[in-house]
């Protein structure tokens, strides 16, 4: 046996080195409670909430799909709700839920953003002349830096902002009208009664 | 018949390891030359019987026998030979038993090569080999059985069609073999601390095992990242998805471990830090089982999870490395390191690279775990992503690459880099210059973090370069593992330039096409001719194509495609790729969005090929040095010599 070399006790450096012991052991009581929350179902990974809800709806001002001389900003909206929807031309299930946003305009009451992502805009004009244009007004986001401020994962999602202009819900996914009377219709209510809330 | 018989066999083997276990660590610990004898015979057996079983479950797929649930649930009566083999691994109790199957390998390669070890000590490492394979044999045959019968079905469920590919057909073997290969250095390292011994040659016979271990581990990584790349349809190589971390983590521990051994080996220093590496390394590598298989983390690699089996595997988890943290505690102190060094030393620039190198092992660690540990303890849900990844990680890694093109040249004990000190400066101007020059010459901008990256892959590659060819110079003998770490940095370098260019100079593009449209990008044309249905064995498709050219002169054709396999049906993209040494062009089919449009990604990759041909060339270095005179000499006797703390253990009778 070589000798204990250097003025360290065994002792010490026997509790010195059951530091990656206990570290490991804390690691491994986490992943054991973690296991038994899934296991329980008190816990399910892949239900992400976006981190937004509740926070100030990022600002954004960019060029109008329509004319690009023209700006679109959310800033036009403040004090009232409204519903912002990121789509593109390139996606295929936001044509699935075109016809559930044409519906929500013509219901109206509730102004419509779009937020055209990472798109082609003469591509984006033939599609709206094509299936019907339910927005208020179109932001173009060329570069995707807006989505990317919002948190946005893929197209489709539609976010809706209280006249506080804090993000109350996002919805994942092709929006359709159940979702929409289940999820938006009464927020959008209790939104309208409360304060200072009038659309 | 032949599945029960596969079963059979296992159980056969599962008794085996207990076998091996008994013989191998009773045997030593009691001194009993007979039982220790016996250990590698058992070793043989049950390399024998997990091979008939693995076999058994091949034959299974093959001859589409469909009465047992895991080819009835993971093969098709139209999947091609290719991937019925394949299959096999293609999920949850397949792995497992591929995981096995090449732990009994590695196994069997220990008996083999190890007759000239010190008897007792080879008794413990394949008896601590044994331990891994008895326990995870209890776990296949518990929860995990291949071989569970079903009615038979008239057909199966098809292999998922992610998996369907030949890169991934090859990526888990690949990826296995270097997991599980770093059980060899964990047994070593287990059965020093079991002996209370440690010394110059126990790191010589460590080290080939660790580095061919480690080789595997960086080809398994390479070949995912490629698959990520034309597969996934996204054209991203890497994505810190978990189940890409879980492989990284180990591959980081087992960089670190291999850098420390070359110092246990010549210097006789960090011995308990080389042990503890060896324990992490293992660990981290169960750690990435666990995490793939749990669903404790979010992946979106869709492996089917379950959580009761994540408690086994976390019992076993706790059962080797808290035992071996424990046992490593216990006995580190008592190893002491015999020699110092300068603070200029070949020592203190490894010591630096081990530092580095655990960082950011620690930070992929922190980045993956966050989540869970946030949830567990009640501070809310986040998702730790690339972001976070891709700056975190610089920190440590920025200095350890110009660390590594200094490092190479120092001498052990005190090094004299006064004397290289204007050689480095030249090769970091030279590095600096052809960074400039290329960045501003062939793409449009510079910034500072892109010729910060490329100067340092340049100047890697010069140092590596420069040493095999100074001594050649000098007429000195060039050892294999010198080569060997030349190649291995060289690699480095190539990955480094290949991961600035890409990420800085990528170009791409979502946009919507239709038949006879024509979109430029990097000065690239690309014309989309239109598209046909086609056909595989087991799914349908549509087929584009796109014809590029540059200044009229036409550069490739691509045929994408969007299939749809017919039995999981669940669409998937083939990226049409036009490969180049200094670009990649990318064309990704996306969806049908009307009026003969088609959405469609474009890119254009500079240099992407760097990034798999430096992890190649880091495999091939390790391969150099393995094969190095000084592992293929009679171990007993070279180590003699050598031998740091003098006395010979007692041999029991």
């Amino acid at each position: 046996m070589a000798p204990e070399s250097g003025p360290v006790p065994v002792a010490t450096g026997r509790a010195r080195a059951l530091v990656p012991a206990l570290l490991f052991a804390v690691l491994l009581v986490v992943c054991g409670i973690t296991l038994y929350k899934i296991s329980n179902r008190q816990l399910d990974l892949h239900e992400i909430k976006s981190p937004l809800i509740g926070r100030p709806a990022p600002a954004f001002s960019l060029p109008s799909v329509a004319d690009p001389t023209v700006t679109v900003s959310n800033a036009t909206f403040a004090g009232r709700t409204y519903v912002l929807n990121v789509w593109g031309t390139w996606c295929a299930e936001c044509r699935a839920e075109h016809g559930a946003l044409l519906q929500i305009a013509r219901r109206g009451g509730v102004a419509v953003l779009g937020l055209d992502w990472k798109d082609d805009r003469s591509a984006a004009i033939r599609y709206l002349a094509e299936l019907g244009d339910p927005y208020t007004a179109i932001a173009a986001d060329d570069d995707g830096r807006v989505a990317i401020d919002w948190g946005v994962y893929g197209a489709p999602e539609t976010f809706l902002v209280g006249p506080d202009g804090l993000i109350k819900h996002k919805h994942v996914g092709a929006l359709s009208m159940s979702d929409w009377d289940k999820e938006f219709a009464p927020k959008i209510a209790a939104l309208a009664k409360s304060p200072g809330g009038a659309p | 018949m032949i599945p029960e018989l596969g079963h059979f066999a296992l159980v056969l083997a599962f008794l085996l390891a207990c076998a091996t276990t008994f013989f191998g660590l009773v045997g030593a610990w009691q001194g009993r030359r007979t039982w220790m004898a016996a250990a590698p015979g058992a070793v043989a057996g049950q390399w024998v019987f997990v091979t008939l079983g693995f076999g058994c479950l091949t034959y299974a797929f093959i001859t589409h026998d469909f009465s047992v649930a895991y080819v009835a649930h993971n093969s098709n009566s139209q999947l091609p030979l290719l991937y019925r083999i394949a299959g096999v691994w293609g999920a949850h109790e397949g792995s497992l038993l591929l995981w096995l199957a090449i732990l009994s390998s590695w196994t069997l390669a220990v008996a083999f090569f190890s007759g000239s070890l010190p008897e007792r000590f080879r008794a413990r490492v394949l008896g601590v080999l044994g331990l891994v394979s008895m326990t995870f044999m209890a776990f296949l045959l518990s929860t995990s059985s291949p071989f569970a019968r079903q009615v038979a079905e008239l057909d199966g469920a098809d292999l998922n069609p992610l998996l369907q590919d030949p890169a991934l057909a090859l990526h888990p073997p690949m990826l296995y073999t270097g997991y599980v290969g770093t059980a060899v250095a964990f047994a070593f390292a287990v059965a020093a601390l079991l002996e209370g011994r440690l010394d110059a040659s126990w790191a010589r016979w460590t080290r080939p095992w660790t580095t061919t271990a480690w080789l595997f581990l960086t080809i398994g990584i390479a070949l995912g990242s490629w698959w990520a790349y034309y597969v996934l349809g996204w054209g991203g190589w890497w994505f810190w998805d978990a189940v890409e971390n879980a492989s990284f983590m180990p591959w980081l521990a087992s960089t670190a471990l291999i850098h420390s051994l070359a110092v246990t080996e010549k210097r006789g220093l960090f011995k308990s830090w080389t042990l503890l590496l060896a324990v992490f390394a293992f660990s981290l590598s169960l750690l990435g089982t666990f995490l793939v298989r749990s669903g404790v983390v979010v992946s979106v690699h869709a492996f089917a999870s379950d959580p009761s089996r994540g408690i086994f595997i976390l019992a076993l988890l706790a059962f080797f490395i808290i035992g071996a943290l424990a046992l490593y505690a216990w006995r580190a102190p008592t190893l002491g390191s015999d020699a110092g060094f300068e603070l200029v030393s070949r020592e203190s620039f490894l010591l630096i690279n081990n530092a580095l190198l655990v960082a950011s092992a620690g930070v992929v660690l922190f980045g993956t775990l966050m989540p869970m540990f946030m949830d567990a303890f009640g501070l809310g849900k986040i998702s730790v992503g690339p972001p976070f990844f891709n700056i975190a990680f610089l920190i440590p890694t920025l200095p350890l690459l110009a660390l590594i093109g200094i490092g190479m040249h120092a001498g052990w004990k005190q090094a004299r880099l006064a004397r290289l000190k204007s050689r480095f400066l030249v090769l970091l101007g030279a590095a600096l210059g052809v960074a400039v020059l290329v960045c501003g010459a062939f793409f449009s901008h510079l910034s500072f973090m892109t010729v910060l990256g490329f100067t340092l892959g340049v100047f890697v590659c010069a140092s590596a370069a420069s040493l095999p060819i100074e001594r050649w110079r000098r007429g000195e003998h060039l050892s294999r593992a010198v080569l060997g770490m030349s190649v291995a940095h060289l690699g480095i370098g190539l990955f480094t330039i290949g991961v600035t260019v890409a990420q800085s100079y990528k170009i791409e593009r979502d946009i919507s096409m239709a038949a006879g449209d024509s979109y430029s990008m990097a000065g690239y044309a690309f014309h989309f001719a239109g598209t046909k249905n086609v056909s595989g064995p087991n799914w349908d498709g549509v087929e584009g194509e796109v014809s590029i050219t540059r200044n009229g002169r036409p550069v490739a054709t691509l045929h994408p495609q969007k299939r749809v396999y017919r039995v999981q049906t669940n669409p998937m993209t083939q990226a049409g790729i036009a490969v180049g040494p200094t670009r990649d062009l990318f064309v990704a089919l996306g969806e049908d969005i009307g009026a003969g449009r088609w959405s469609m990604r474009l890119q254009y990759k500079p240099f992407i090929r760097f990034i798999w041909l430096g992890a190649l060339t880091m495999a091939l270095g390790g391969a150099i040095s393995v094969t190095d005179r000084r592992y293929r000499r009679n171990p007993a006797r070279a180590a003699a010599p050598a031998t740091l703390d003098g006395g010979e253990a007692k041999h029991g009778a």
